[in-house]
């Protein structure tokens, strides 16, 4: 594993297998974190109109199940739901984070119960204080509850696929002409790489014209000595062309029912 | 090197799938063991999993997949190399009679550090309150408790009405939530490597020594007994259980005389620190009850020979069942120190659940 501070904890089975995980900051978790405070705030107050009708029998009653109701899902919320959800709150799920053990093994109730329970030291002096500190200074983005329970908080982005042929324009591909050469670049890019190409077709039109020219530029050259292409295919065409091509060779589907999309895999991630 | 994608995909995909099958199966159904020819496929499995997944990490333009298969060999890696027992189905009469008076000898250390402190405390407390009785306003936060100890007895002795009336509920549960938030601080607390528990501690005592020392120099010895015994024989012993669980959890910390990585320890401790406050959370329901039902109700209604002998009941039963409750010789929980498939082997032998 890694030993500096990153934002990526990359585990490797004794397999040999690396997987990566995806680090939470402080910033995102401080968010869910509110999410979870407004959806406790708004438990509360149904509890207390409930709770309420209970004054028509006793108002020592209602006032106890009040106080008793208060700690419970004050206490319990975090402690239920990343049980149920097996990690996520309502916050992290829609932020999209969830708790996982540090060393990528199954997530164990009495760590749930742990991290949840020390929110009391991390939350000092208010607005968790110490627990942001500790998570900006951890090399794991931990606060002290995760640190003492050995979990961690990662991102599980979904990642859609966007919409191909409205990219690429339908154009004309002189790349795939070339199938060796393709099949090379597609072996010899970095998945980032590809990533990269990829964000700078989907966003280009939020770029300024100068800015848009010079990204393709770079991208281009960075592109071009990684696999050569004939002169006759890459002469005349222009940089952002040349990236386009190179993200049509990478991600275009052969045929139909070829992408992951299709596959269901991504309905079941 | 993969030539051609889409074969390469359509033709793992069953396996993929299958191993997915498995693992929700697992992951809905703790309990559940698979039996050995399951086993083997399922190792199976997740071998060919992780050897798709290094093969695609060489492959550019199929995130969706990678992180996918990311998942797929994370989950099982965690259900394949985790060693830590499974949780069992719940048995909370287990627990309660076994699992947590075992816990608490197995740390009686700790238990005997809180003790000090909080001895220490109370020792200070007197001390003050004799060189300085003007003290009692600084040190006491209850007003209540800042007048005279006479004037007071004479007070609850002489009270024709009951001044909880129409409250008692919502005073137990007060109690019960107040005293439990402080448990938990005391715990957490354990994360400044003890010091702020034993401070915790260290700060009840005083207040507990000079609220009883200024009683005693008043000659209201009995009702302070007949007062704070019926719910203090279990409240004061579930605050020490509460800093007994934080020094546990200083001692992962530090690590003194352990020779194994601090993330180990702490992995360790975490049942026992659940366990330790969950037996608090019980115990001080139960004073909760105690303290707004009968505590506050003095002689002449409540006799204070019947609150004290109650309370020394409870003390006594409180100390039996922490001393002996799940005792079957030899089947003590392992000291933290062993190894843990050791461990294993002998909670196994002794039919020990855990949380």
């Amino acid at each position: 594993m890694h030993h500096a501070k990153t934002n990526i904890l990359t585990i490797k089975t004794p397999e040999g297998i690396v997987f990566s995980l995806g680090l939470a900051g402080p910033v995102v978790r401080f968010m869910a974190w509110s999410v979870d405070m407004a959806s406790i705030a708004v438990i509360i107050c149904v509890l207390n109109f409930f709770f309420g009708l209970l004054g028509i029998i006793s108002r020592d009653l209602a006032v106890a199940a009040n106080l008793l109701g208060y700690f419970v899902i004050s206490i319990g919320y975090g402690i239920f739901t990343e049980w149920y959800w097996q990690g996520q709150t309502l916050g992290k799920r829609l932020l999209r984070l969830r708790v996982m053990d540090e060393q990528g093994l199954r997530l164990q109730i009495s760590q749930i119960i742990v991290r949840n329970l020390l929110r009391f030291v991390d939350g000092l002096p208010a607005f968790y204080c110490v627990g942001g500190l500790a998570c900006l200074i951890s090399r794991r983005a931990q606060r002290l509850g995760d640190f003492a329970a050995n979990t961690i908080v990662v991102r599980s982005p979904r990642i859609d696929v966007p919409d191909l042929d409205q990219l690429l324009e339908g154009k004309y591909n002189s790349f795939g002409d070339y199938p060796h050469l393709e099949a090379r670049l597609r072996q010899r890019l970095t998945p980032r790489a590809a990533q990269m190409a990829l964000q700078a077709l989907v966003r280009r039109d939020e770029l300024i014209p100068q800015a848009r020219v010079e990204l393709f530029r770079d991208l281009a050259s960075y592109f071009k000595p990684i696999v050569e292409f004939p002169p006759e295919v890459t002469d005349g065409i222009s940089d952002e062309q040349y990236v386009r091509n190179v993200v049509d060779a990478l991600f275009r589907p052969a045929a139909p029912g070829r992408s992951v999309r299709a596959s269901g895999l991504e309905d079941s991630r | 090197m993969i030539i051609d994608l889409q074969r390469f995909i359509t033709e793992e995909r069953r396996y993929w799938a299958e191993l997915e099958a498995v693992l929700n199966e697992l992951e809905r159904k703790p309990a559940h063991k698979l039996d050995l020819p399951r086993l083997e496929r399922f190792h199976y499995l997740y071998q060919r999993a992780s050897a798709d997944l290094a093969k695609l990490m060489t492959f550019s333009a199929e995130p969706n997949t990678r992180f996918y298969l990311e998942a797929l060999v994370g989950r099982t890696y965690g259900e394949i190399h985790e060693t830590r027992a499974k949780p069992h189905r719940l048995a909370p009469l287990h627990w309660f009679f076994v699992t947590f008076p075992r816990t608490f000898r197995k740390h009686l250390r700790a238990f005997g550090v809180c003790l000090a402190a909080m001895l220490l405390g109370g020792a200070f407390g007197a001390f003050v309150i004799t060189a300085d009785p003007a003290a009692k306003e600084v040190l006491l936060p209850f007003a209540h408790l800042q007048g005279d100890p006479s004037e007071r007895v004479a007070r609850e002795e002489g009270a024709q009405e009951d001044r909880l009336a129409g409250g008692k509920t919502s005073f137990s549960s007060y109690l019960m939530t107040h005293n439990t938030k402080v448990s938990i601080l005391t715990l957490a607390l354990g994360l400044t490597w003890g010091i702020g528990t034993l401070i915790m501690l260290f700060y009840n005592g005083v207040i507990l020594g000079a609220v009883a020392w200024d009683y005693i120099l008043a000659g209201e010895t009995p009702f302070l007994l007949g007062w704070l015994l019926p719910h203090g024989a279990i409240e004061i012993p579930a605050i020490l259980l509460a800093g007994q669980a934080g020094m546990i959890l200083a001692n992962a910390l530090i690590g003194w005389g352990q020779p194994i990585a601090l993330r180990r320890r702490l992995r360790q401790t975490a049942g026992d620190l659940v366990t330790l406050i969950g037996g608090v959370a019980i115990m001080l329901a139960w004073a909760g009850l105690i303290e707004a039902f009968f505590s506050q109700y003095h002689a002449p209604v409540v006799p204070y020979s019947v609150k004290i002998g109650f309370g020394v009941f409870e003390l006594v039963v409180l100390a039996l069942f922490l001393g002996k409750s799940g005792a079957k010789a030899g089947c003590e929980t392992p000291p933290a120190g062993l190894k843990a498939d050791r461990q294993q082997e002998q909670i196994q032998d002794c039919g020990i659940s855990s949380v």
